[in-house]
């Protein structure tokens, strides 16, 4: 397979679309916990239950969602599922779990509902850029058509009734994808994080392990969800992100003139490592993408696309890779094959330019 | 230490697993734990720290109870759901309840558990679903009105009073055609 071909396969509206702040934001995403009244939970839920709600929810959905593909974990390679798990539309979780385990994926990605994960339901909706209003509003248009033929657990006090209590109530959970770099270099992030859980948000990192957060990306989502309006749990994380993204942007801007030459030579020395390695592993990569797409965005590199860093940090994720060779990858092949990958990808700008950069 | 895995580069992750007491220890050169790492190692590793936070969150303040806590184990060893049969001291080792029932059935010792996830909330705001939420909404109102028609009987204005009275007669009228009507 081409490279180019591949693309079109793999790449996701929200990963190539620039969408509101995107300079900072990279990705919105709403997800909705629902379960049905009459049924066990999946903590506890026998193989014919687990068919039994996946049935009841193809019923539910059946005239008014055609559109969506019905993805069922049993049928799918765990390649496959790596993929999906990779470009975040399915949890691992619902990769591992077989019985009546299954997704409706809408064509641009942008809709997922999974079946049989910890909840019965999973709502989600992924938008690129900033779009947490327009998420919402999508997620809640989804939610009414499906509780029309799908009786819901819900409970007058508590609200829609959850596997876990961490999300009973309104089963909403709102997260926010930031490029953080001028925060990272700056020594920001440390202050910042204890901060935002006052609010009953978290911050974590989306890649990697720990504390530390991979190619610069921070997921900021709200921790509680009973005792708020969804509306309100979405103003709530919006305000803060419109915090954060003003101190990113002062942060960069203090960056560019206490050390401008310095970052240029940074931003550069990356793209250069980008360009022309050979061998190039998930970490370092990370790091470059993180550099050139600041770069991008201060204007130092301008015949890169932005949305190059959210692409590339999912298609070189392992699952990604190996789908692309067409094989099972050891971790050294993995990182012949990411280097090569990422080359053809910078260069095939280059190419659809005509022009190559200044370099 | 040489990794178990292939036998070449030096160990550096050491994961140690004790279940029941039995001990299995598992060390791995970076490359390989991150290989192995993605479905096995840090999956378990994090379920287990997460799972483990969450029991902890649920079993509030362990030291106070520690003076009666034979006979509150016990008590809650009885709690059991009526209808999945998961007793409340296995909901607080999961982190998970069974079936929408558990949430009734652990009626009684849920609040401290909702208001310490939830900044201090345990009721919930947001939307209603739009079958029984119509039917949910005039409860709400109905519960609202008794609360003023005792207000009004007790100051004697009776004459309010049996305004309000009329205005719940109807909705308890709209509610039963309603419900009727649905089921």
């Amino acid at each position: 397979m081409t490279l180019e071909r591949f693309l079109t396969k793999a790449v996701t509206s929200w990963m190539n679309e620039e969408g509101p702040n995107s300079e900072i934001v990279l990705s919105t995403r709403i997800r909705l916990a629902r379960n049905s009244r009459h049924h066990t939970f999946p903590t506890l839920f026998t193989d014919e239950e687990a068919e039994e709600v996946l049935t009841k929810t193809k019923e539910a959905m059946k005239g008014q969602f055609d559109s969506l593909e019905l993805l069922q974990m049993k049928d799918l390679q765990d390649l496959q599922k790596r993929v999906l798990v990779e470009k975040h539309l399915i949890s691992p979780n619902l990769a591992e779990d077989t019985a009546g385990a299954a997704v409706f994926l809408s064509e641009n990605e942008d809709i997922s509902i999974m079946v049989n994960e910890e909840d019965h339901l999973r709502i989600q909706c992924l938008y690129p850029g900033l779009q947490l209003k327009e998420a919402l509003k999508k997620a809640n248009e989804l939610d009414d058509k499906i509780e029309e033929k799908f009786d819901y657990a819900f409970d007058e006090e508590a609200g829609y009734l959850t596997t876990c209590p961490t999300n009973v109530g309104t089963g909403l959970r709102a997260s926010v994808m930031m490029h953080l770099p001028g925060l990272m270099m700056t020594n920001q992030m440390n202050r910042i994080i204890p901060a935002i859980g006052q609010f009953g948000l978290v911050v974590r990192g989306i890649y990697g392990e720990g504390s530390e957060a991979l190619g610069n990306i921070f997921q900021i989502s709200n921790q509680t969800t009973l005792g708020k309006a969804e509306e309100d749990i979405v103003e709530d994380l919006l305000r803060v992100v419109h915090q954060i993204i003003a101190q990113e942007k002062s942060a960069r801007e203090a960056l560019v003139q206490t050390s401008g030459i310095q970052l240029e030579d940074r931003v550069f020395r990356s793209y250069g490592v980008l360009r022309y390695s050979r061998i190039i592993e998930s970490k370092e990569a990370a790091k470059c993408l993180s550099d050139v797409r600041l770069g991008i965005d201060l204007g130092y590199i301008k015949d890169v696309p932005r949305t190059i860093l959210n692409e590339l940090m999912i298609l070189t994720q392992p699952g990604f890779l190996q789908q692309y060779a067409g094989e099972g990858l050891k971790p050294f092949e993995r990182d012949l094959r990411r280097a090569s990958l990422i080359r053809e990808r910078l260069e095939m700008d280059d190419s659809q330019l005509k022009g190559g950069t200044d370099l | 230490m040489v990794c178990q895995e292939c036998q070449e580069r030096p160990a550096a992750i050491h994961f140690t697993k004790t279940v029941n007491g039995e001990k299995t220890e598992v060390h791995l050169c970076e490359v390989c734990a991150q290989d192995k790492g993605k479905g096995l190692l840090s999956n378990a590793a994090n379920a287990f720290s997460f799972n483990n936070l969450l029991s902890g969150l649920l079993n509030i303040s362990p030291v106070v109870q520690q003076t009666n806590q034979a006979q509150q184990q016990s008590e809650k060893e009885a709690l059991r759901c009526k209808k999945c049969q998961l007793t409340f001291s296995k909901f607080l080792k999961l982190g998970k309840f069974g079936c929408p029932e558990c949430y009734t059935s652990f009626k009684s010792e849920l609040p401290p558990i909702l208001k310490r996830l939830h900044s201090g909330n345990t009721v919930h705001q947001g939307k209603l679903p739009g079958r029984e939420g119509g039917l949910i909404q005039v409860k709400r109102k109905i519960s609202e009105l008794r609360e003023d028609l005792k207000e009004l009987i007790n100051n004697e204005e009776f004459e309010k009073a049996a305004s309000v009275r009329d205005e719940i007669r109807s909705l308890e009228n709209e509610m039963n055609n309603e419900g009727g009507a649905q089921s």
